[in-house]
């Protein structure tokens, strides 16, 4: 494990997208201030203050954007596209996560937002939600068949950070996780085989690209989770273009609305917690935010959970509308969606085109390669080497004050004694212990004065006075 | 490596520290996940049974390279029969512990299942010790 610092992370130009060891959260070092506030809220303990920057160990980092969220100085960003990236592409098809859908206050026609999102410059817009719908039919299938019954409770596949969270933390529950690629990668597949087909084009024409609510799907589409290669060529954040879509949202009144949307509430829903595992009739667990899940995970693997089928877990609060690339707030935004799914469900309510994806083998969604534990909590690939940094770890945090108070870079003293054994942080960052240390000195040093040679004249004169 | 945990038996929130903390300190070791996921299950059964059963008690863990030692001791109302606790489905738990989820009576054949040596060793008004081992 080195520690490494992140600035922004340059993609090679035009080169292949599959990159190893890739991270999305990255820092705009002038604007952090050294402070503790992304410390202290990873909730993998992947950050550290260095010479009065934050830096993010990358084995460690699941690409949660809690630190994103969290900044007060907005120093963290996620390295995703601009805008600007479709222009590389003949063809430029939108993917907007259902997430897009809850930001907008009282516009209840998501095609008003689908046409604003189409005018940004994209030939084409298709609903992930409709993935998603996809998707619910091939986990349905997989939970209910009773041969899979022991690798129940299911996990889903759905949120990365929550299968990285597993791959570091909770490497024995990696079985669980149900072996199926997500709603966006099954919509780049499909829209682009689509529009090769309906508009005559060549694949390498088609430029497919995710609007993102999230970090860590953008992580995913340069490391994907279970797959060799993602079909998403670029990932634009919701924030990027949340002022231009609300610009041209508002000058769109909905008979002018192009009708772009065609996939059901089933699959919009899937934005909010309890979507997903809303859709299947079965006995489910519903978790969000990445500590209630943390807790959760903890129970699954005490053995606590086995009467249950299936574990809908998203690391962000509310769901992927709480995504740290999102703008509005996650409980405003889940209402904006529930409104608009009441609309939905409705006869007279939202129009819809139809598109013909083709048929889906669902032989095609399942994973085809297998997750395994990343190893990073590991302190020594040798046992014994490990058992003996863990002795000394805990001799450390017997030592130490316990007042996780961040001023020596690490988010607990807990953490500091792991980054001393490691040998990535000295004793002296700790101000206690530095403290003890000038105190001992400055004791040692007053004995050593009261140390004169005996024939020191000032010291007779003084004791004869 | 030897740890000693305290396990309050009032606080039933608490329960499942140092299950928890154990679990922390092997994944640190790099412990293989089948072995983990034993170790998890046995020593959380254990340590819920002396929070639910008995008022709480002390957790002493002594981690070897090849193998790992448990000690869960209570002064608790001890055990009459073993032999019947250790059936599966058998539990004297109160109708409140039940309705916390606790109590299926899954918990002793779970230690065992989950173990590869189990040691009971309880007097009735003395209190209870349970010993684990699991290969590393
Ligand atoms: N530490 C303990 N002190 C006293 N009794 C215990 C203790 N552990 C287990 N028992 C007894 O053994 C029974 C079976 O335990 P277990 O299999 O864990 O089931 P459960 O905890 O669900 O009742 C308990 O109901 C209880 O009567
Ligand atoms: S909950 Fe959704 S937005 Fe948040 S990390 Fe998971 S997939 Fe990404
Ligand atoms: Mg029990």
């Amino acid at each position: 494990m080195r520690l490494r610092p992140h600035g922004l992370y340059i993609k090679p130009q035009g080169g292949a997208r599959v990159i190893h060891n890739y991270n999305s959260v990255g820092l705009v070092t002038e604007k952090c201030v050294g402070c503790t506030d992304c410390i202290k809220r990873c909730p993998t303990e992947a950050i550290r203050v260095q010479d009065g920057k934050a830096v993010v160990i990358r084995e460690f980092c699941i690409d949660c954007g809690m630190c994103i969220k969290v900044c007060s100085n907005k120093a963290k960003k996620a390295d995703t596209d601009g805008l600007a990236a479709i222009e590389n592409y003949r063809y430029k098809i939108a993917l907007p996560a259902p997430a897009l859908y809850g930001q907008y206050k009282n516009v209840l026609d998501v095609n008003i937002i689908l046409t604003a999102l189409k005018e940004l410059g994209f030939d084409e817009v298709f609903e992930v939600s409709h993935g998603a719908e996809v998707v619910t039919k091939a986990v349905g299938e997989i939970v209910m068949n009773s041969a899979n019954a022991a690798a129940r409770p299911f996990i889903s596949s759905a949120c990365p950070v929550i299968s990285r969270l597993i791959m570091m933390k909770f490497p024995d529950l990696i079985g669980n996780i149900l072996p199926v690629i997500p709603p966006v990668e099954v919509m780049a597949r499909l829209s682009r085989r689509h529009v090769c087909e309906r508009e005559g084009l060549k694949p390498e024409d088609v430029g497919v690209f995710f609007i993102s609510p999230c970090a860590a799907k953008n992580t995913g589409t340069h490391r994907p989770l279970g797959y060799e290669k993602s079909e998403i060529d670029g990932v634009i954040a919701i924030s990027d273009v949340y002022v231009k879509l609300r610009n041209k949202i508002r000058k769109i009144t909905p008979d002018k609305a192009e009708i772009l949307a065609h996939s059901s509430f089933r699959g919009v829903r899937w934005a909010l917690s309890g979507g997903e595992s809303g859709n299947i009739d079965i006995n489910s667990i519903a978790v969000d935010g990445i500590d209630n899940v943390i807790e959760v995970l903890e129970e699954l693997e005490n053995g606590q959970l086995d009467d249950v089928d299936f574990i809908e877990a998203l690391a962000c609060t509310g769901g992927c509308i709480g995504g740290a690339l999102t703008v509005s707030n996650p409980f405003v935004a889940r209402n904006n969606i529930e409104r608009l799914g009441l609309l939905m469900r409705c006869d007279a309510g939202i129009k819809a085109r139809r598109v013909d994806f083709g048929p889906v083998d669902f032989a095609e969604l399942a994973f085809t390669r297998r997750l395994t534990p990343t190893r990073a909590l590991k302190l020594d690939a040798d046992m014994s080497k490990a058992l003996e940094k863990l002795e000394r770890m805990e001799e450390f945090i017997k030592e130490l004050p316990g007042i996780d108070c961040g001023a020596c870079g690490s988010p607990k003293c807990e953490t500091f004694a792991r980054d001393l054994v490691m040998g990535q942080a000295n004793m002296e960052d700790c101000i206690f212990m530095l403290r003890r240390k000038v105190k001992m000195m400055a004791e040692s040093m007053v004995e050593l004065a009261s140390k004169l040679p005996q024939t020191s004249f000032i010291q007779h004169r003084e004791l004869r006075d | 490596m030897k740890l000693h945990y305290e396990v309050d038996g009032e606080e039933f929130a608490a329960a499942g520290q140092a299950s928890g903390n154990i679990k922390k300190m092997l994944k640190q070791l790099g412990i293989a996940s089948d072995v983990i996921r034993k170790i998890s299950i046995a020593v959380y059964e254990a340590e819920i049974n002396m929070v639910i059963h008995a008022d709480g008690g002390t957790v002493d863990v002594d981690i070897q390279t090849d193998k790992i030692y448990i000690a869960l001791k209570d002064t608790g109302p001890g055990i009459p029969n073993i032999d019947l606790a250790m059936r599966e489905g058998y539990s004297t738990a109160s109708d409140e512990v039940r309705d916390l989820g606790f109590g299926a009576g899954m918990g002793l054949p779970n230690i065992q299942k989950n173990s590869d040596f189990l040691k009971i060793t309880s007097a009735v008004g003395v209190g209870t010790t349970v010993e684990i081992e699991v290969n590393l």
